[in-house]
This record gives structure tokens, sequence and C-alpha cells, in this order.
């Protein structure tokens, strides 16, 4: 859980860090705080989870990565968690995640995604993941993104949103 | 816009956890081998290109008491683009994506409380007529997210 002071940091930083030297002491003058004290919320809010990392996010399509495939696999329950770990671990899978599956016409519970320069690449690699599955994979499929349509990350709502 | 060496060093660090420290841009400039001012002003190209997204705190909705939730629909192309002012006009949806699939929108639900999830695919399904599959991760296998530059 956050607190009032704790969502005005969030609200503050959400947008991402200004390109400034001393980026902390900037904002925390926006907050009229004192950067040391910034700087403890941050690590506190590191610490409980609330913020995993501060970091770039780069746009893979900028980088030639241009191909981005969700692969997705039924595999047995009750071998999902060695698979996934070993899946998961590959060095060209990025996000890696045991999903419910919505039967009829989604049979699918792992989920794995794979960029590449070109869809051959990704496929050379769906088929990596494919051999180390084998026959504990009963259903598979490939995802190619074909358009960004949206991507802010999380935003909290404003007190207008909240009322309205 | 090209990359050179410099542009592909920073990237690379870039995405890695970056220290809570006050002189942060100046820590990774030296670590870099560059001025804290040639850093800065690389990363302000790189962001006005858009080679960099996002640059900052990565939050954790279900650490604040809320929660995200992957969504899936299948929108008739003929109506996609009306599907899509009304499902990205929601603030709780952080990113879209149209992919090659009868089920051809996929977007990421971040809301402020466990509910807000069922709350905002029911708003979604109510306002477009589609129903919206909720596929929330179940168990995370690799959490580190990162392209070699």
């Amino acid at each position: 859980m956050i607190d009032a002071k704790d969502r005005q940091i969030i609200e503050a930083l959400q947008g991402g860090l200004p390109l400034v030297p001393a980026p902390f002491a900037h904002v925390a003058e926006t907050l009229g705080l004192a950067e040391s004290a910034l700087l403890s919320r941050l690590a506190e809010l590191k610490a409980r989870g609330v913020i995993r990392r501060i970091a770039a996010a780069p746009n893979h399509y900028k980088l030639g990565m241009t191909s981005n495939g969700m692969t997705v696999w039924d595999v047995d329950d009750d071998q999902i968690n060695e698979l996934g770990t070993h899946i998961g671990a590959l060095p060209f899978v990025t996000h890696c995640y045991e999903r419910p599956r919505a039967l009829p016409d989604w049979p699918y519970n792992l989920f794995a995604m794979v960029h590449g320069t070109d869809r051959a690449e990704v496929e050379e690699k769906r088929d990596q993941i494919n051999a180390i599955l084998g026959v504990t994979c009963r259903a598979r499929d490939i995802l190619y993104s074909t358009r960004i349509l949206k991507k802010t990350g999380l935003r909290l709502k404003t007190k207008e949103q909240v009322k309205g | 816009m090209t990359l050179d060496r410099t542009d592909r060093a920073i990237l690379n660090r870039m995405q890695d956890d970056l220290p809570l420290v006050s002189n942060l841009y100046g820590a990774i400039a030296q670590e870099l081998g560059i001025s804290e001012s040639e850093l800065l002003s690389r990363l302000t190209r790189l962001r006005e290109d858009r080679v960099i997204t996002r640059f900052g705190p990565f939050f954790d909705a279900a650490a604040m008491g809320g929660a995200f939730c992957l969504c899936a629909m299948a929108v008739p192309s003929e109506d996609f683009e009306t599907v899509l002012t009304k499902v990205n006009a929601h603030p709780e949806v952080a990113h879209n994506y149209e992919r090659t699939h009868r089920l051809n929108m996929w977007f990421v639900l971040a809301t402020e409380t466990a509910n807000g999830i069922g709350d905002t695919a029911e708003a979604i399904q109510r306002e477009t007529g589609i129903e919206v599959l909720q596929f929330p991760k179940l168990q995370e296998f690799f959490i580190g997210f990162r392209v070699a530059a």
C-alpha cells in the first residue's frame, strides 16, 4: 500500500525522470521535499517492490528488432514450472509467463515473448523453444505485433478522473 | 537516425537498474567514460527520436495494492479504429498492441485496486459489445527485459 506522499512522488515520476543534472533534486523541489527525503522514500519504495527498477525502456523497432512475436504454448500444468523456468532462461526470451487458458478457443497456458530483426529470426527461435518443449506441448501459435496502439505505462488517475 | 558506439553503450547501460544517487547522470557518465553533459545531450536526442520510449522508475501496480492484467479482444476489422478509440480512452490501458490472430487487440490494464481490472474490463465490454478475455499472470518465469543495442 502507498500513502499520500508516496502517491505524490509516483505522480511526479510516472512520466519519467527529467534529463537534467541532479534529477532527484529537481523533482524534490517541485514536491516541496528535501532531495535526501525523496531519495530515502524512493529507496523504501524500491525495497517494497513498488518500484521494480529505474531504467530506460528502448523502442525495439528503432533498434532494428522489428519483429515481435508472442509465442504461446499448451503444456501440461504438471510440468509448467520446470518448462517455464527453462524457457524463461533462454537469452532471446524477454518475458515468460504462465497464464490461464480461455477454453475452447484459447488452449495456451505458457507465453514467451521473442524479438528478432525479421520473422524468420523469430521463427528460428520459436523452433528452439518447440524442441525444448517436445511432446509435452500439445498446441502452439505465434502472434506477431503489427502495430503499437498505445504505450504509456502505469498512470495513476488524477483526482478529477477518480470523481468522474 | 544511426546509433554510434557511444549511443549503444548508453542504451545497454541505461536498461540495467540505475542507482538512487543525487548525481545519477554524472555517475553513469563516469562509468561510460564520457562527460555528464554529453550523456544528457545524447539521452535527450535518443528520447526525442523515440529510441528510448521511457526513462525513469518502473512501478509495480500489484505492490501498490493494485493489479496488472493482459487482456485480449477479437475486433472485426471494419470496427477496429472505433473500438480502439474506446479502449485507449481508458487511462487504465497501459499498452495496447495489434496482433496477427482472431484475437487481434492485446492490451495491459494497470489499476490501483485489484477490483479495477474487472471493472475496467466490464466497462470496455459494455462500451464495445465485444468480450474482453482476461489473462492475468499466474507465474512469471523471467523478469529481466533487455535488448542489446
